[in-house]
């Protein structure tokens, strides 16, 4: 199989990996660049790629990071960069998001630890003004 | 924030480990690279009951870039035995025999078959689908009511009953005829999976001085020495390197990967990685057992229980793993958390060519929940007492006995948790459509933590100053995702007077850490929580004795406080200070402390029985559901869980362990099953396995006691399993309350309901 060249910004740094096409984006960044997704590497072309170790500035956590420290939102961890990142990117678009609207956007990411509430209560500390919130039902 | 100072005792913030998970820095089982390292699969059968004629490797071993092919002849002793090493069992080990690769005869789907290393995972997988085997397929026998009838199709030589308790204490037979109303119900609970986000994995390598050295994801690194007699290696030959687990919940207790690794890695005298798929976990792993639970229950008018007979049946799948334990629990524990003076428990385990059953959180006693707590709630809807009341009119209390004839000997929180978790539903709630109704259900429960008194249990653990006077602390605790190093920290720095941020700790390496035993049973704060705080104890008197000696005072008059020795007029003296006497002195720096759980010989349950288990926990949930009487869809609204915890050593944590475990146990309750055909697994996918998502559930709004009167730490009771155990039978009987149903299979489907509400019609 012929390798492609992808070329993409890896947390603000420009890099190339050669790769089969049917190499998935994780399997690059966690094996070639240290870095985790779904996406087929070829797809990320030319695309600004953010992982949550380019979310914070060095030694010190993003906002978002150290809610989920803090909130108590991290038990076995393996979902949370995929957590963080979703949370990162939701807010980014919805930053006043209610704690309703934030129990949907991580819908697609499982956790099989926290139950969701306390990554929830991390999520929404960080919304200005919202704080964790009144508890919610199934669906709301 | 920067690197944060860590908390003490009580504060809720966890540094251990969070920071790290938090920037994805924590290198899991898989992320672990190695130069010129293989990369292994496994060839797995397809057919849940055949007699294997021939096996072709020839194709695989031609394909560029195979290193290894491995059958059961290649396995020098081919055989796993249940017994958890280091600890003695009961268990019968004959019965107890798995094969490591199979051995002329399949009795589950996804039984390994062979293994494969390559240059590449692909390549692995690629030979793996070219082994030639050539099976015939042979009858099976896939539940085990079939399986114990006369002439089922024997799944192991010797008959197809695993294990059989019983429990007889007084008359129940007679208490039951004159009892003023019985209940009488089956109860069905289902396979399912741990479905930890983390699949199976591993790395093995030959270290220089010729040690296999396994570092994989594992909740037992005792194993390393059921990897030395499967090489027929010497036990101190064979080291395990436990990793942060991404979830164990039970499924990593028995061997996963570390065989498989180590049978390669000595062979390819190269390093190897094994990851399984999801598929591969979902289709091979051991299962939670499903039981039959038959339950007859007599009262009198107030309420008061008289006698119960249970009969319980329990699938182990094809192999014994831990089944005969998982009995033991479900037995103890049938009767559930209340007085009954009259009972009868007959308790079997068969095996089938379904997959293999083992540990999963709960162990047997979770699913005995639905048993004894549909009963209750049908017992106080017959005789029209609230179902708070009926509990509390029945709860056990410190001083009883349980119907296996162990005492209690601390505090029992049934009723306080029941009442408090049923009040803090508030005001109920109007349905949202009139097609909707609105009902609330409760459910108490009782869970051993700690292991069985006659397994002898143990755990030890290493604390040592450095000169400057930061802590090392090291203990073979393997961390599942539980908080388990980050609590033995806050221990740490308790006793010692130190900021948790000058400990460092090194966990879950069997040649290296003084061991502590399997992170399984609820044991962990308990147990390795009893060694370190031991450890610490014994350090903190040999440095106190010093620095006593420096301030020219009496030993039981100094503290250790923020780093320095003080006395109770002020003056001080610094670690690092103190730290050079003691070498100047001679005196140790390091304490090694094992601590030994009481223990008891064997009972027997049916004469008589004793004392089975340390200590239990006990707790209440209840909850308000939502049903649409138009599709019979359950939609949890509240959900409160209240356990007594002793003392909440890390309160945040205690929270988390609580809503997690709620939570799946709602998946138990209303999504969950791995749906078999015929032993077949057609639940292989995340698609068609579901768990819950964040939409599937409620927030789960924790009550934590501290009764103070728990064996563990400081008072702690163990709370790694208790919360799974009760939303499931709290769920059925909020169903029953509102639109007047029962619902006596799981999981409470849309489906199963809308059929007893007679919307799908007749069958």
């Amino acid at each position: 199989m012929t390798d492609l060249a992808v070329a993409l910004i890896l947390n603000g740094r420009p890099c190339e990996v050669r790769t089969p096409a049917h190499r998935t984006l994780l399997e690059i960044l966690r094996d070639d660049l240290g870095a985790s997704c779904l996406v087929l590497a070829p797809r990320a072309a030319g695309c600004q790629v953010t992982t949550v170790r380019g979310l914070g500035d060095g030694d010190r956590l993003h906002p978002l990071q150290e809610a989920f420290v803090t909130q108590g939102g991290i038990q076995c961890g393996f979902c949370i960069p995929g957590m963080i990142l979703t949370a990162y990117a939701f807010l980014r678009d919805h930053p006043a998001a209610s704690r309703a609207e934030i129990r949907r956007a991580i819908a697609g990411n499982l956790c099989r630890c926290t139950g969701y509430t306390k990554i929830i209560d991390a999520i929404a500390s960080v919304v200005p003004g919202r704080g964790a919130g009144e508890p919610g039902a199934a669906g709301g | 924030m920067a690197r944060p100072a860590a908390p003490s005792l009580r504060e809720r913030l966890r540094v251990v480990d969070a920071w790290d998970k938090a920037q994805a820095r924590t290198l899991y089982a898989a992320d672990w690279q190695m130069p010129g390292m293989l990369h292994a699969a496994v060839a797995r059968s397809p057919y849940p009951s055949a007699r294997i004629r021939q096996i072709d490797t020839s194709r695989a071993r031609a394909l560029p870039g195979v290193a290894a092919v491995l059958l059961a002849q290649d396995v020098p002793h081919n055989t796993l035995w249940t017994d958890v090493p280091g600890q003695t069992s009961e268990v019968g080990p004959l019965r107890a025999r798995i094969q490591v690769l199979a051995h002329e005869v399949v009795r589950f789907q996804g039984e390994p078959v062979a293994l494969v290393a390559a240059e590449t995972r692909e390549i692995a997988l690629q030979a793996a689908e070219l082994i030639e085997v050539q099976y015939d397929p042979q009858p099976g026998v896939f539940d085990p009511e079939a399986a114990l009838a006369a002439g089922a199709h024997q799944v192991h030589e010797g008959g197809n009953l695993l294990a059989r308790l019983a429990v007889r204490r007084g008359d129940p037979d007679r208490a039951l005829a004159q009892a003023d109303v019985v209940i009488e119900s089956v109860n069905r609970c289902q396979f399912i999976d741990h479905a930890y986000l983390e699949p199976e994995a591993g790395v093995a390598w030959i270290e220089s001085d010729g040690v296999l050295t396994i570092r994989v994801s594992t909740q037992v690194i005792e194993h390393y020495r059921d990897v030395a007699e499967v090489l027929g290696l010497p036990q101190n030959r064979v080291r395990v390197i436990g990793t942060y687990l991404g979830g164990g919940f039970g499924g990593k207790e028995d061997v996963t990967v570390e065989v498989f690794l180590g049978l390669l890695a000595w062979r390819t005298r190269r390093p190897v990685k094994m990851i399984w798929s999801r598929q591969e976990s979902l289709l091979a792993r051991p299962k939670r057992h499903p039981f039959i639970l038959r339950y007859r229950t007599g009262a009198a008018r107030d309420g008061r229980l008289v006698a119960q007979a249970v009969d319980l049946l329990a699938d182990s799948g094809a192999y014994a793993y831990l089944s005969a334990l998982v009995l033991m629990y479900a037995t103890v524990t049938a009767a559930g958390p209340y007085r009954v003076p009259h009972v009868a428990v007959d308790a079997r385990v068969a095996y089938t060519n379904n997959p293999p059953t083992s540990a999963m959180r709960g162990f047997g006693a979770m699913q005995m929940v639905l048993g004894y707590e549909s009963q209750m709630d049908q017992l106080a809807r017959r005789l029209a007492i609230d179902p708070v009341e009926l509990r509390a009119r029945n709860a056990l209390a410190k001083g009883d006995e349980l119907p296996i004839g162990q005492p209690l000997d601390t505090h029992v929180a049934v009723i306080e948790a029941a009442r408090r978790a049923w009040e803090a539903l508030g005001p109920r709630r109007a349905p949202s459509t009139p097609a909707h109704r609105i009902g609330r259900g409760l459910a108490c429960n009782i869970q051993p933590y700690g292991r069985i008194v006659w397994l002898h249990d143990w755990a030890s653990a290493w604390v040592g100053f450095e000169m400057d006077g930061s802590l090392v602390v090291r203990t073979g605790t393997p961390d599942v995702g539980g908080g388990q190093a980050a609590s033995l920290c806050q221990i740490a720095a308790e006793v010692l007077g130190l900021d948790p941020g000058r400990i460092s700790i090194h966990i879950a390496d069997s040649a290296l850490t003084p061991l502590a035993g399997t992170t399984t049973a609820t044991r962990q704060l308990y147990m390795s929580g009893n060694a370190v705080l031991r450890a610490c104890e014994g350090l903190r008197r040999q440095i106190v004795d010093v620095a006593a000696q420096m301030l020219e005072t009496h030993a039981h008059t100094v503290a250790l406080a923020a780093g320095d020795a003080v006395t109770q007029d002020g003056r001080r003296v610094s670690l690092p200070k103190i730290l050079r006497e003691c070498a100047r002195l001679g005196v140790s720096r390091s304490h090694l402390a094992v601590y030994h759980a009481p223990a008891g010989d064997p009972v027997d349950l049916e004469r008589g029985g004793g004392r089975v288990f340390p200590d239990f926990t006990f707790g209440a949930h209840a909850v308000e559901v939502e049903v649409d009487t138009e599709t019979g869809a359950v939609t949890v609204l509240r959900h409160v869980a209240c356990h007594d915890v002793g003392r909440a050593i890390n309160p945040q944590s205690v929270e988390g362990q609580i809503q997690g475990g709620a939570v799946m146990g709602l998946g138990y309750g209303l999504m969950e099953e791995v749906v078999l055909d015929h032993g077949v697994n057609l639940s292989t996918l995340f698609a068609t396995y579901l768990i819950p998502t964040s939409l599937d559930v409620p927030d789960v709004e924790p009550i934590i006691i501290e009764s103070g009167e728990g064996k563990g730490p400081f008072g702690a009771r163990g709370i790694g399993e208790p919360p799974i155990a009760p939303p499931a039978a709290a769920v059925a009987n909020a169903v029953d309350d509102a639109v007047g149903v029962r619902i006596t299979e799981l999981p409470v489907t849309p489906e199963r309901v809308a059929r007893a509400l007679g919307l799908l019609g007749e069958g």
